[in-house]
C-alpha cells in the first residue's frame, strides 16, 4: 500500500461520483434549488425592511444551507448499500476511512460547493454589504465540508433502516448546531464590524475535527451495515 | 490456500453451522451447496471479510484474514448476489470503474475484450446499464473474472440468471484460473462443470 494507489481510489471515487451526478442532474440539482427557494421567499414573506432583512440574512442563509445539505445526505451511501457497489468498495485493497473521505468529497462538490458558489447572490437579497458576502462566502466554505462530514457519519448509521431520512436529520442535526452557530455568527459579527475572524478560527477548528474523526466513525458504521 | 478452522455463525437466533472445517488448496474450487436460507452466503461473506466470524478463525496462506485486512482484499475478487453495477453507467464505464475501485486498472481495449468474452456484443457496451436485461447485468458483474489476476475468487450463485451458453463460457473461465494455480469458492444451486477432481463439494446443511 502506497500514497500513489490511495490517491488512485480516492480519486477514482470521486470521478465515478461526479459522472453519476452528471447522468443524474435533477438529484444533484434538488440541494440547490431548494436553498435558491427557502432563501428567495424569505425576503417575500418578512418584507422589505432593509435593516430587517439585514438581521435575518446570516441565520436565515445558513439555515437554508444547512438543510440543503441535510436533504442530500441520504444519497451518499444508499444508492451503492442497494446495488452492492457498497460491498466491492469495502473490500478495496486500501483503509477503509480513504474511500469515506473519496465519497464526501463528491458529495461535498456536488452538493456543497453550489452552495458556496452561490450564497454572495443570496446575501444580495439581505441587503448584506461586500464585506459581510465575503465573509458569508468564506464562513460555508469552511463550514459545509464539516457538514458533509458530520452528515457522513449519519448517513452511514441509518443504512438500510426505514425511515431513514428522518432519522439521519435527528442524528446529525444536534452536531450541525456548532458550525450553524460559529458560521451565522461570523457573518453576523463582521456585519457589527468587529470582524468575522474569531468564528472563522473556529468553524476551521470544526473542519480539521471533523476530517479527522468522522472517516474513521463513517468506516465503522459501514462495516457494521454491512454485516 | 484458504481454510476455516472451527467456524461458527448464527443469524439472529438461529444458528447456520458451527465448527466448521475445510480447506481449500491451490487449483481446486470449492462448491458450496445446501437449502435456502442454510448459511450459504453468509459462509461466503466470512470468506470475503465482510462478515466477522462469530467463532473460529479463516486463515489465507496461514494468516488470520481479520489481521490481514487490506492485504487480504488484495488477494481476492468477490462478485456477491447484487452485481455491483449502476445503472446509470454504460457496461464499460462499470467494468472500467470497478476494476479500478480494485486497484487493477484496466485499459478501454481490456475492457472491451473481457464485455466480449463474456457474449456482450459491442452495441451493448454503450447503453446504460438500466436497459439491460438481469441475465446480461449478470455479465457486466462477471465480466470482471477477464480481468481480474487476483488469486483467490469468491463468486455468489455466479450462474443465476445465465443462459447456458454464458454459463458454459464463465465455467471455461474458472477450469484456466484453477488450472494458473488459482483457487475458488463458488456458492451454487446448480453442478459445475469442472473435473471432479478439481472440485470438492461442502453441503450445509443449515
Amino acid at each position: 500500500m502506497n500514497g500513489s494507489s490511495i490517491w488512485e481510489a480516492v480519486s477514482g471515487i470521486v470521478r465515478r461520483d461526479l459522472l453519476l451526478a452528471m447522468r443524474r442532474r435533477s438529484d444533484a440539482a434538488m440541494s440547490v434549488f431548494f436553498l435558491v427557494i427557502v432563501a428567495s421567499l424569505f425576503p417575500l414573506g418578512v418584507g422589505p425592511e432593509p435593516a430587517v432583512l439585514r438581521t435575518i440574512g446570516p441565520g436565515v442563509l445558513w439555515v437554508a444551507a444547512l438543510l440543503a445539505c441535510l436533504l442530500s445526505l441520504n444519497r451518499v451511501f444508499t444508492a451503492d448499500y442497494l446495488d452492492g457497489v457498497l460491498e466491492q468498495m469495502v473490500l478495496i485493497p486500501q483503509p477503509l476511512p480513504v474511500l469515506v473521505v473519496g465519497k464526501v468529497l463528491a458529495h461535498w462538490v456536488i452538493s456543497g460547493l453550489p452552495v458556496v458558489l452561490l450564497s454572495p447572490l443570496l446575501g444580495l437579497q439581505f441587503g448584506l454589504s461586500g464585506e459581510s458576502l465575503g465573509v458569508l462566502v468564506s464562513s460555508l466554505l469552511l463550514g459545509t465540508p464539516t457538514l458533509s462530514m458530520i452528515g457522513a457519519i449519519g448517513a452511514a448509521l441509518v443504512l438500510g433502516v426505514r425511515g431513514s431520512g428522518l432519522l439521519v436529520a435527528l442524528l446529525v442535526l444536534p452536531l450541525y448546531v456548532p458550525v450553524l452557530i460559529f458560521g451565522a455568527g461570523a457573518v453576523t459579527s463582521s456585519m457589527a464590524g468587529i470582524g468575522g475572524e474569531a468564528n472563522l478560527s473556529l468553524l476551521g477548528a470544526c473542519l480539521v475535527l471533523s476530517l479527522f474523526l468522522a472517516p474513521w466513525a463513517t468506516a465503522a458504521a459501514l462495516r457494521i451495515a454491512l454485516e | 490456500m484458504l481454510q476455516a478452522v472451527a467456524l461458527g455463525c448464527s443469524r439472529g437466533e438461529r444458528r447456520l453451522f458451527s465448527d466448521l472445517n475445510v480447506k481449500v488448496d491451490r487449483g481446486t474450487l470449492l462448491a458450496v451447496v445446501g437449502e435456502n436460507g442454510s448459511g450459504k452466503t453468509s459462509l461466503l461473506r466470512i470468506f470475503s471479510s465482510l462478515l466477522p466470524p462469530e467463532q473460529g478463525l479463516v486463515l489465507w496462506e496461514g494468516q488470520d484474514i481479520q489481521q490481514l485486512k487490506e492485504l487480504y482484499s488484495g488477494q481476492l475478487t468477490y462478485i456477491g448476489h447484487l452485481n455491483g453495477i449502476k445503472d446509470d453507467l454504460t457496461p464499460l464505464e462499470n467494468l472500467m470503474s470497478s476494476m479500478s475501485l480494485a486497484g487493477e486498472p484496466c485499459s478501454t481495449n481490456g475492457a472491451r475484450e473481457a464485455l466480449e468474452a463474456i457474449g456482450l456484443k459491442r452495441p451493448i457496451h454503450h447503453l446504460p446499464s438500466k436497459v439491460l436485461s438481469q441475465g446480461q447485468k449478470r455479465r457486466v458483474a462477471l465480466a470482471r473474472l477477464w480481468l481480474s489476476t487476483r488469486p483467490l475468487w469468491l463468486l455468489d450463485e455466479p450462474f443465476t440468471s445465465l443462459d447456458t451458453a454464458a454459463t458454459g463460457v464463465v465455467t471455461q473461465r474458472l477450469h484456466t484460473h484453477l488450472q494458473g494455480g488459482g483457487l475458488a469458492v463458488v456458492v451454487t444451486h446448480q453442478e459445475v462443470a469442472l473435473p471432479a477432481e478439481t472440485v470438492q463439494r461442502l453441503r450445509l446443511t443449515g
